[in-house]
């Protein structure tokens, strides 16, 4: 019998006045019996929209049925032949614009938790060491290369083992993972199943060679040479964008990159970091997407009284994850909506404030998001010491400036063939945030998955 | 894993070492730097490549131990391992072109970094004079090295235990005053020294190269850790330097930003103290 609840099944999670002050994972997961009652709620659509908006196609009523039956080895499996890191998607895919977006259970009341269930069978398949993997012989006898280990290299490159190459990682920093692990901090998605999952990956045979900078220690025609036959892009959009307002280089003015690379890869959270990071009393992080709210949440974790998060449009337009923007509000950071900063204010090269101005929204702008509009006469100075920019990132230019050929468009993107994700040099892929900007998560893991596709049929002719 | 090969104390507090490293020799030019991290969860260091050998494939580096990282490289022996070594980074000194005469100064630790910039510009078939500065003798670098292909060495110590007494900025204004010509000047010290140059070369508008040192994390322009003002505008010293013109750089910015974690880093360094 299906469960006609028209609620989820409530994740358990860490009191918000607990869980503010550590960097343990906020939400807790099902247990099997919770699991399985949510998975009666899917009613197995016989045309499952679900799926069509999952950019892997994952076969969620099959994997839903199984869990609903108990058979969790074999819905792992299921997710297994569409995604690779499932454990990591489930946490941090934004359910509601994707699959659950367009379940039919959503119509009237809330969808199936796909991403819940999702991430329950990898943690119990993890958590019972029930995962069996065994290294694929590269039949093929051919070499690829990925740059970069973020979703888009690692599905890539997962994908390309199964088919039978031999395939190599390089990734520019000393820890693989991408955005996973410097950028989504530990409270959100744990570093230990970011590990384990791409442990999988090299279990079947993917190897990883890091501190590689690829564009500056091998150039692309280096691999070339080296004998790998394509050569897969998936360098993400590590370059921070700032607002270009006065105040910018003051201490205590961060990219969200930096503040985040700083507490999650170089672990500065912990007391014995060799890494320092600068904990403001009270901080402005400007912006108001998923690395504002983590950039907040952090800051907030670190000890700083009072977290801002200054956005110059309003509640609605919040491009974050709908569970983030309310994690942050039960954590108590507070949301200074429709106001815009003009100005960092310094002391002896220190912030001291930030000066804003208020908005109002317009007209509909290109993006079809109505455009703010300054308020004449609204300045005013919200007293911070630190101030955290989350306003984007840019794809890096290191490979571009290196490769003779690789056409980019005029905003930073590599330029790539739709169908194929070959760019304008032979048999040289790219996907992920390098082609399309800032994204996510399981779009990057999509492209890489195409691209892999692309690449086996180019070779195998 | 990078394996120290070779290892020479040169005084107490500056070492000199050779790491196998591939993936960096082979492409590594004059000017570049790596990202090192001594031990596993350690710092991000970066330090300027002193020199490389394509065939061995290896690079050396030469640090003066100021604080925890640097104290923790220098207690690695040879046939030690370094947990992570990242590059080749930055641009390659761009040279001057059609330069006949060039002079070189040198602060104390910076003689490691300009030390294969002015032997690229000696190959070239050009004159470089150096001014080398250090607090006293024990801290003069790379002397013998640098006296195989240098024109004319002009030695300042600070407290006269060798060569002249005094700042290499003082040596800088008398050279210019008795009529040397010189097409540029690089100079590679402390960030103050590089200021005063500037301030100097200005003056009788020649053209000054420096080497900017802020504080780096990935070295790929990825965290904009490193961003600085020049002419105006912010640039990552890690991907448009560490090299540029000292005419354009706000030096001020510069120097307080680099002592934004003082209080903290100073912790770290009698935490590693005592234990060692
Ligand atoms: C703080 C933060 C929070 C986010 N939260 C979410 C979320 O909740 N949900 C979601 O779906 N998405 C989220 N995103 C976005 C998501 O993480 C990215 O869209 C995704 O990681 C892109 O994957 P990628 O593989 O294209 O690039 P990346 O993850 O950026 O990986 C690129 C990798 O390539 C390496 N590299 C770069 N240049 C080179 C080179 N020249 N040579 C070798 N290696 C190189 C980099 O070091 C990096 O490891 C978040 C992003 C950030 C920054
Ligand atoms: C491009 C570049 C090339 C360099 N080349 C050399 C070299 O060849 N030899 C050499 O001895 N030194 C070099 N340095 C300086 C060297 O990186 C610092 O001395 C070192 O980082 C100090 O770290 P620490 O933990 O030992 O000392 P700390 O006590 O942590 O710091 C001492 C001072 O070093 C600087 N510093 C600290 N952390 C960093 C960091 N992550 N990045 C940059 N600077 C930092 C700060 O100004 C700080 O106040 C170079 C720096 C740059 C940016
Ligand atoms: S991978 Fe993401 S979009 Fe696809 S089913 Fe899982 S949570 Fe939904
Ligand atoms: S749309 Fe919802 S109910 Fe239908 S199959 Fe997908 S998850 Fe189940
Ligand atoms: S060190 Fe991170 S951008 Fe330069
Ligand atoms: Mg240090």
């Amino acid at each position: 019998m299906y469960n006609m609840n028209l609620n989820k099944v409530k994740m358990n999670e860490q009191d918000p006045d607990v869980r503010n002050k550590n960097f343990e994972e906020v939400a807790l997961g099902y247990t099997l019996e919770q699991a399985i009652e949510e998975a009666k709620r899917c009613i197995q659509c016989k045309n499952p929209k679900c799926v069509i908006n999952c950019p892997v196609n994952i076969n969620i009523p099959r994997f839903i049925k199984e869990v609903a039956e108990g058979n969790i080895e074999k819905a792992y499996e299921i997710i297994l032949e569409q995604n690779s890191l499932p454990a990591i998607c489930g946490r941090v895919c934004p359910q509601e614009n994707q699959c659950e977006g367009a379940c039919v259970r959503g119509i009237k009341g809330e969808p199936v938790g796909i991403g819940r269930l999702e991430r329950f069978v990898a943690d119990y398949m993890r958590e019972k060491n029930l995962v069996k993997i065994e290294e694929v012989k590269n039949q093929k006898n051919k070499k690829v290369a990925v740059i970069g280990s973020g979703p888009a290299g690692l599905s890539c490159a997962y994908d390309l083992a199964k088919y039978g190459y031999d395939v190599t990682i390089f990734e520019a920093l000393h820890k693989e993972g991408g955005v996973l692990s410097y950028g989504i901090p530990e409270f959100r998605l744990p570093k230990d199943i970011v590990k384990y999952e791409i442990e999988n990956i090299k279990k079947l045979g993917v190897k990883i060679e890091k501190n590689v900078i690829v564009g500056k220690s091998y150039t692309i025609d280096d691999l070339k040479e080296d004998g790998y036959e394509a050569i897969f892009i998936g360098s993400g959009a590590g370059l921070p964008k700032f607002m270009r307002i006065k105040g910018e280089n003051l201490n205590g003015v961060y990219s969200a990159n930096e503040f985040l690379t700083r507490v999650n890869l170089m672990k500065a959270y912990k007391e014995d970091s060799h890494t320092p990071v600068y904990k403001g009393e009270r901080v402005a992080v400007i912006g108001g997407g998923n690395v504002a709210m983590d950039a907040a949440r952090t800051a907030l974790r670190l000890g700083s009284k009072k977290v801002y998060i200054i956005y110059r449009r309003s509640e609605k337009e919040l491009p974050a994850r709908l569970e983030e923007v309310h994690h942050a509000k039960e954590e108590g950071i507070e949301f200074k909506l429709l106001t815009n900063p003009i100005e960092i204010v310094g002391e002896n090269n220190w912030v001291k404030g930030i000066k804003c101005i208020k908005m109002e929204l317009g007209e509909p702008d290109a993006s079809g998001r109505r455009r703010p509009i300054e308020i004449k006469n609204s300045e005013h100075i919200i007293e911070v010491d630190s101030v955290i920019m989350a306003i984007g990132q840019t794809p890096n230019p290191l490979i571009k400036e290196t490769t003779t050929g690789l056409d980019t468009h005029s905003w930073g993107g590599i330029v790539v063939n739709e169908d194929t994700l070959e760019t304008t040099r032979e048999n040289v892929y790219a996907g992920g945030d390098a082609v399309i900007g800032a994204a996510t998560v399981i779009l990057a893991m999509g492209a890489g998955k195409k691209a892999a596709k692309a690449i086996d049929e180019k070779l195998s002719k | 894993m990078y394996k120290i090969l070779e290892k020479k104390i040169v005084n107490n507090d500056v070492e000199k070492i050779v790491v196998e490293a591939p993936h960096i020799a082979r492409n590594c030019k004059a000017g570049q730097f790596i990202i090192i991290m001594v031990e596993e969860d350690g710092e991000r260091v970066p330090l300027t490549i002193a020199d490389y050998d394509r065939e061995k494939k290896t690079i050396t580096l030469i640090y003066q131990k100021v604080g925890y990282s640097t104290k923790l490289l220098g207690t690695k022996k040879v046939g030690d391992t370094i947990f992570a070594l990242a590059g080749p980074l930055g641009k390659p000194v761009k040279h001057v072109e059609n330069a006949k005469r060039i002079l070189g100064i040198a602060g104390g630790v910076g003689a490691a970094p300009i030390y294969p910039q002015l032997k690229e510009y000696y190959k070239m078939g050009i004159k470089v004079d150096l001014i080398l500065g250090a607090r006293n003798e024990k801290y003069l670098l790379l002397e013998d090295e640098f006296s195989k292909f240098i024109d004319n060495m002009y030695i300042t110590t600070d407290d006269g235990s060798k060569g002249r007494k005094g700042f290499v900025t003082q040596q800088l204004i008398e050279l210019i005053e008795s009529g040397n010509k010189y097409d540029e000047v690089i100079a590679i010290g402390p960030l103050i020294m590089m200021k005063f140059i500037v301030d100097i070369t200005k003056k009788y508008n020649i053209k000054t190269s420096v080497s900017l040192n802020p504080i780096m994390i990935d070295g790929t322009g990825m965290c904009g850790g490193c961003r600085l003002t020049y002419d105006g505008k912010t640039k990552f010293a890690c991907v448009d330097g560490p090299d540029f013109d000292g005419f354009l750089v706000d030096f001020d910015e510069l120097l307080s930003r680099q002592n934004m974690y003082k209080d903290i880093e100073e912790k770290h360094k009698c935490r590693l103290d005592e234990t060692l």
